[in-house]
């Protein structure tokens, strides 16, 4: 009876639920998913509301933090942390080469000229700057620069995207293409910031590098910043080179095809030497990469007109991807440039970070690299005499000097003058000995009337590190007469032998 | 001085000045005519040679002549070489007559002396009234947060709708061009065994909607990029992808250089010794700065330099993102953390990137958040080893070039206090652009220059030059002088850029022509509020700080863009439009760009044209909330020490003003010095 009563309460109230149920917005939709889900398999559905109640578990769980390792705080213990911590000072307390280098800073006043007057009064030859064609203090120029300025001003107030683009800028970029003989060409305004700005534009994270062991500092920033993935072959060794474009080739054959990249200079920045162009040429084609070549000290410099490594060598430099050149320098004017075909010039003009991102070149600069270029190519004897002045002070210096060695190209009007290594080693003379060496040497050189420079290298957080024999950087004028460079040249020697004799 | 005429008389004469009031209604189409005209033939005139000693007398003269001063007009290097003996005579005794009396019989001007004047007017235009000036400078109290309008969500879902038309059509085009266009697609794809140029992917952005609106885009210009500047017309055949030029220029009121001061001049004090500096010291010094490229130019440079921002030494190079991108590797290494505003410049990253130290951001200019950041990178140190970090550097901008707003500086200093990490501020927009002395956010926010660690500007753009520089203590120069690649690989600054700099800077600081620095950073900071306050008042959604000379208008959008660049240009005046990536993608944007040289005619002007543009695109979105609303009487505008109480009585009803540019003209001079807020 009791049991009775209670199933029929039972059964209503469970009717009434049920009809609750039904009026439920979607139930119907429910009742049907059970039913036909059910399929006489009741484990079917015990496996279904299984997995219910658990992503309902797992949306209601707390939230836990993506970053590994976070130790929860307290505010108090944070305040503590925050109060006990002291930083490092920015900058740390300076070495005694960087000290030497504070100090021993050449200053000059008035134009840097083939002669330069120093800041203590005294006028030195200078063999230390760039201006192999003494084109620093040409009145013909110097008057066209002076014309621009009176119609430019001097900046182009903004970049080169936003009305910063002169004609100037067009002119340049025009000449130089058509002096190299290439599609195209853009101009950046700083021919350090150049290169380190072309190499992320094109190679990025999975491509492939495979870059000279000496390439300059500049290159390697380039190559830091893209992230790809980077192979080195040993310097200007083209039996190398072609062992590693065959096993990066081997090695990628099953991979994606990604871009691939060559990248050298034509003279290089920390020795001097020349690249064997016609051998990468030959590679590059054989194992489809493309090459990117630094010009930087070899554009005005190389060839019978000063268009490089590429006249110098026979190439066409339409066989070259990219050929990066400084407008600065040699050329006197300003800013670098990167000549190709005409997509790899309008990629950058989007792309690459130093020209977007950078206030456009001022117009005198651009109108004198133009007008240089157009010398150069009118004058051939120019660098022939720089190449006749560049022999004769080489052979005052290279076979002469017990002490030195020049690992520069014959064609090189920069000389770099290395510590012979059975010298270093007969001395028992560390990097830093070397260094300070080298200044003494550019010091009883300055006292003896003639100004040159050591080859600057710097430490950077890039692997594998680069390793950059100490030297000294003589740099040939015919700004000077011939007679002046003979003389200097052995200044130079005597200073270098004074200097080594000395040191024990 | 041999040849003296009133600037006043010439100015209400002449007919730049006069006819580009914004009465004339057609914002100015044929109005150019004349002096257009003029200024190509003095440029055809103009013969640069001069002799020597003639640059140093045109020094000491003045260039932007006030407007009711009787200063003499600038003698240019032009008209004195050109054998006017005649001509010099007839006017010498012209200051003698009172002209400035209206009923003085107009005497007109050489044709000559209105070719060069009307030149340098060009460049830099003489001050309308000499109350159109204000100074820049913080007044104090909390630092607000600049306050970002929002436009209806109608013009927020078109704009997410036109992009997703334009890629769906870009889609669609790549579709049919693969296969029928190939060759247009070669460099995407891998060809004879080598990669893809570019990625398909990547390059889609600029292929189908950057491509459309190239023509905004590097527009070629010619002269001097100053008050006016001189496009070269172009032309194209294949939608955007080749320009051809037309042959023809067109003389465009500029708003789009980063000239804030109007250095960039050819004629007046910086040119002439820009000038002699190429005489004396050749084009450019060939060499780095660690070799044989320090000359006493530099050097003057860097002491100059140092002494105007406050720091003990300093030091220049040849390129601004050059500059950044070579100063942090010296400074930070692995172990050190960066934290970086969201939306600091390109060449911050790079820099930062390069330096190998780990990388964290901070919402743009949000001081909690920054503290938050700070906090939690104290407290954790390194990720995984928990050591903690060696330094932590806080890089900044001064004034942000997209935005328009500037660092808060006090929040950020009050935080370095507490956090004891390193400050630094990139200037390179606010050097020069704000601050009563033009020095900076510090001098903005009268902040001793010791709180900052280093102070990284560039001397593009207010000093019309080129470069970068870092002003810091004489212990960090002489690190950076040791260790720092720019030093040791870039090519050197060239000597007229270096001259160009340090007249620019005597000038600012009064050295050379006592008054005319002063009356160019009063004169930007007026006409920055100007235009600011205008462009609300007509109801454009305007981003940034009041005294920030960068103005951002927000267009949303992206068909807006090409638009607004066309229908400018057809008034005869260049803006910069924004767009995806450089922006957020919906907030696309038009940007003036403020400077000294502009007057408030100039200003009316690009009022009058945004007031017609904004109308036919619906541009003017603004709420109210970000100010500029009608006041309810007009004589009923609050004393200026009840403002804050007014306002906030106000803000339950703030309604969208929607002036009368007409209104927004007449009231415009006189409301500036109030906050715009």
């Amino acid at each position: 009876m009791d049991i009775q009563e209670t199933q029929r309460l039972l059964s209503e109230y469970l009717q009434g639920l049920a009809n609750l149920f039904h009026r439920l917005p979607g139930s119907a939709i429910f009742l049907r998913y059970v039913k036909s889900s059910y399929q006489n398999d009741p484990i079917r559905s015990a496996v279904e509301l299984f997995l219910f109640l658990f992503a309902v578990r797992y949306l209601l769980a707390p939230k836990y933090s993506t970053k590994p390792g976070v130790v929860p705080l307290s505010e108090d213990e944070i305040d503590d942390l925050v109060d006990e911590w002291t930083p490092e000072p920015l900058v740390g307390e300076p070495s005694s080469l960087e000290t030497m280098e504070v100090e021993k800073r050449t200053v000059i006043t008035g134009p840097i000229g083939p002669k330069s007057k120093l800041a203590n009064g005294r006028t030195v030859m200078n063999l230390g700057s760039f201006n192999f064609y003494n084109f620093n203090t040409n009145e013909a120029l110097k008057e066209q620069a002076i014309q621009t300025l009176r119609n430019y001003g001097v900046g182009p107030c903004g970049p080169r995207g936003f009305y910063g683009t002169q004609d100037v800028h067009l002119k340049t970029e025009a000449d130089v293409a058509s002096f190299l003989g290439t599609e195209a060409c853009i101009v950046y305004s700083q021919s350090f910031s150049t290169i380190s700005s072309v190499i992320p534009a094109f190679s990025k994270r999975g491509d492939i590098i495979v870059a000279d062991r000496g390439v300059s500092f500049a290159i390697r920033k380039g190559i830091q910043i893209s992230r790809s993935t980077v192979r080195w072959y040993e310097h200007n060794d083209m039996e190398d080179l072609e062992r590693v474009l065959a096993k990066v080739t081997k090695d990628q054959a099953r991979k994606p095809l990604t871009r691939r990249f060559i990248i050298t200079e034509g003279l290089f920045e920390t020795s001097g030497d020349i690249s064997n162009l016609p051998k990468i040429i030959e590679l590059r084609l054989k194992y489809k990469f493309r090459l990117i070549l630094d010009e930087t000290w070899s554009f005005g410099v190389l060839g019978r007109t000063g268009r490089g490594i590429t006249e110098h060598q026979n190439v066409d430099a339409a066989e070259v991807d990219m050929i990066i050149g400084s407008l600065a320098g040699a050329i006197v004017g300003g800013g670098g440039f990167c000549a190709g075909s005409e997509e790899i010039v309008h990629h950058q003009r989007i792309s690459s970070s130093a020209y977007t991102f950078s206030a456009a070149l001022p117009a005198l600069l651009s109108t004198t690299a133009s007008a240089t270029i157009n010398l150069l190519q009118n004058n051939p004897g120019l660098i022939e005499q720089l190449r006749d002045y560049t022999k004769v002070m080489r052979a005052q210096l290279d076979p002469r000097s017990d002490w030195v060695y020049c690992t520069s190209a014959p064609e090189n009007p920069i000389l770099i003058l290395a510590i012979k290594p059975e010298v270093v080693a007969a001395k028992k003379l560390t990097e830093s000995d070397q260094q300070f060496l080298l200044q003494d040497v550019v010091d009883e050189c300055l006292v003896n009337g003639v100004l040159i420079t050591r080859l600057k290298s710097l430490e950077d957080n890039f692997e594998p590190k680069q390793i950059v024999a100490p030297a000294l950087k003589v740099c040939v004028t015919i700004g000077l007469a011939k007679k002046e460079i003979e003389s200097a040249g052995k200044i130079i020697r005597h200073a270098i032998t004074k200097v080594m004799n000395k040191k024990k | 001085m041999p040849r003296r005429f009133s600037g006043n008389s010439l100015n209400d004469t002449s007919s730049n000045s006069s006819s580009f009031s914004p009465s004339s209604g057609k914002g100015g189409t044929a109005i150019k005519a004349s002096s257009v005209k003029s200024n190509r033939l003095s440029q055809f005139f103009s013969v640069s040679p001069k002799p020597k000693g003639e640059s140093q007398s045109t020094q000491v003269t003045s260039q932007p002549t006030g407007g009711d001063t009787n200063t003499s007009g600038p003698l240019s290097s032009a008209s004195l070489s050109l054998p006017t003996i005649s001509l010099s005579t007839a006017t010498a005794d012209n200051p003698t007559m009172d002209e400035r009396s209206p009923t003085t019989l107009f005497q007109p001007p050489t044709p000559e002396e209105a070719r060069r004047q009307a030149r340098q007017n060009a460049q830099f235009g003489p001050i309308s009234h000499p109350s159109h000036r204000y100074s820049s400078r913080h007044p104090g109290g909390v630092f607000p947060e600049p306050v970002m309008d929002e436009p209806p969500y109608y013009y927020l879902l078109t704009t997410y709708i036109s992009y997703l038309i334009l890629i769906a059509f870009g889609h669609v085009r790549d579709f049919f061009g693969k296969r029928f266009r190939e060759e247009n697609y070669r460099h995407l794809k891998p060809r004879n065994g080598y990669g893809a140029l570019n990625s398909d992917f990547d390059n889609f952005y600029v292929r189908r909607l950057k491509l459309r609106i190239n023509d905004c885009f590097e527009r070629p210009v010619t002269g001097v990029p100053g008050r006016y500047i001189t496009l070269i017309d172009r032309g194209t055949d294949d939608y955007n992808r080749h320009f051809y030029l037309t042959g023809t220029q067109t003389d465009t009121l500029n708003l789009s250089s980063y000239n804030y001061l109007g250095f960039a001049q050819s004629e007046g004090p910086c040119a002439d010794m820009s000038e002699e500096s190429v005489r004396k010291y050749g084009i450019s010094t060939p060499s780095t700065r660690a070799e044989v490229g320090t000359q006493d130019l530099h050097l003057e440079v860097e002491d100059l330099i140092a002494k105007f921002v406050g720091k003990e030494a300093s030091m220049v190079f040849s390129m601004g993102f050059g500059t950044n991108a070579t100063i942090f590797p010296v400074l930070v290494n692995k172990g050190c953390l960066i934290i970086s505003d969201e939306l600091n410049h390109a060449s911050i990253r790079f820099g930062a990137r390069l330096s190998g130290a780990s990388i964290a951001m901070f919402k743009h200019n949000d001081m909690k958040d920054l503290e938050i950041k700070l906090r939690e990178a104290i407290s954790q140190g390194q990720p995984r080893t928990h050591r903690p970090w060696k330094k932590i550097l806080v890089v900044v901008e001064g004034l942000y070039s997209m935005e328009g707003s500037m660092c808060n500086l006090p929040g950020l200093v009050a935080l370095k206090h507490r956090y004891k990490f390193n400050l630094f501020v990139d200037e390179a927009h606010s050097i020069g652009a704000v601050g009563p002395l033009g020095r900076g956010v510090c001098d903005y926010f009268s902040i001793d220059t010791a709180e900052v660690d280093v102070l990284m500007g560039t001397l593009t753009k207010s000093f019309g030059a080129n470069g970068g520089y870092i002003a810091a203590d004489k212990v960090m120069i002489d690190k950076l002088r040791a260790t720092n690649p720019g030093v040791f690989f870039a090519e050197a600054p060239a000597p007229p850029v270096l001259t160009q700099i340090s007249s620019a800077l005597r000038i600012i600081k009064g050295d050379l022509v006592p008054g005319q620095g002063e009356e160019r950073l009063q004169r930007l900071a007026f006409n920055s509020r100007y235009l600011r306050l205008g462009l609300k008042r007509l109801g454009f959604i305007v981003y940034g700080h009041d005294d920030s000379p960068i103005i951002p208008i927000l267009l949303f959008n992206p068909a807006k863009m090409p638009a607004f660049s066309h229908e400018m240009l057809r008034r005869k005046i260049s803006v910069v439009v924004v767009g995806y990536p450089a922006t957020p993608l919906v907030s696309s944007r038009a940007r003036f760009c403020v400077s000294a040289a502009h007057t408030k005619d100039d200003l009316d002007r690009v009022l009058t044209a945004c007031d017609e543009i904004g109308n036919v695109l619906q541009l003017k979105f603004s709420t109210g909330i970000a100010g500029g609303a009608l006041p309810p009487a007009e004589e009923m505008a609050p004393p200026p020490e009840m403002e804050k109480e007014w306002q906030r009585k106000r803000s339950a009803k703030i309604s969208p003003p929607r002036w009368r540019v007409e209104d927004v003209i007449r009231r415009g001079a006189q409301d500036v010095k109030s906050p715009l807020y």
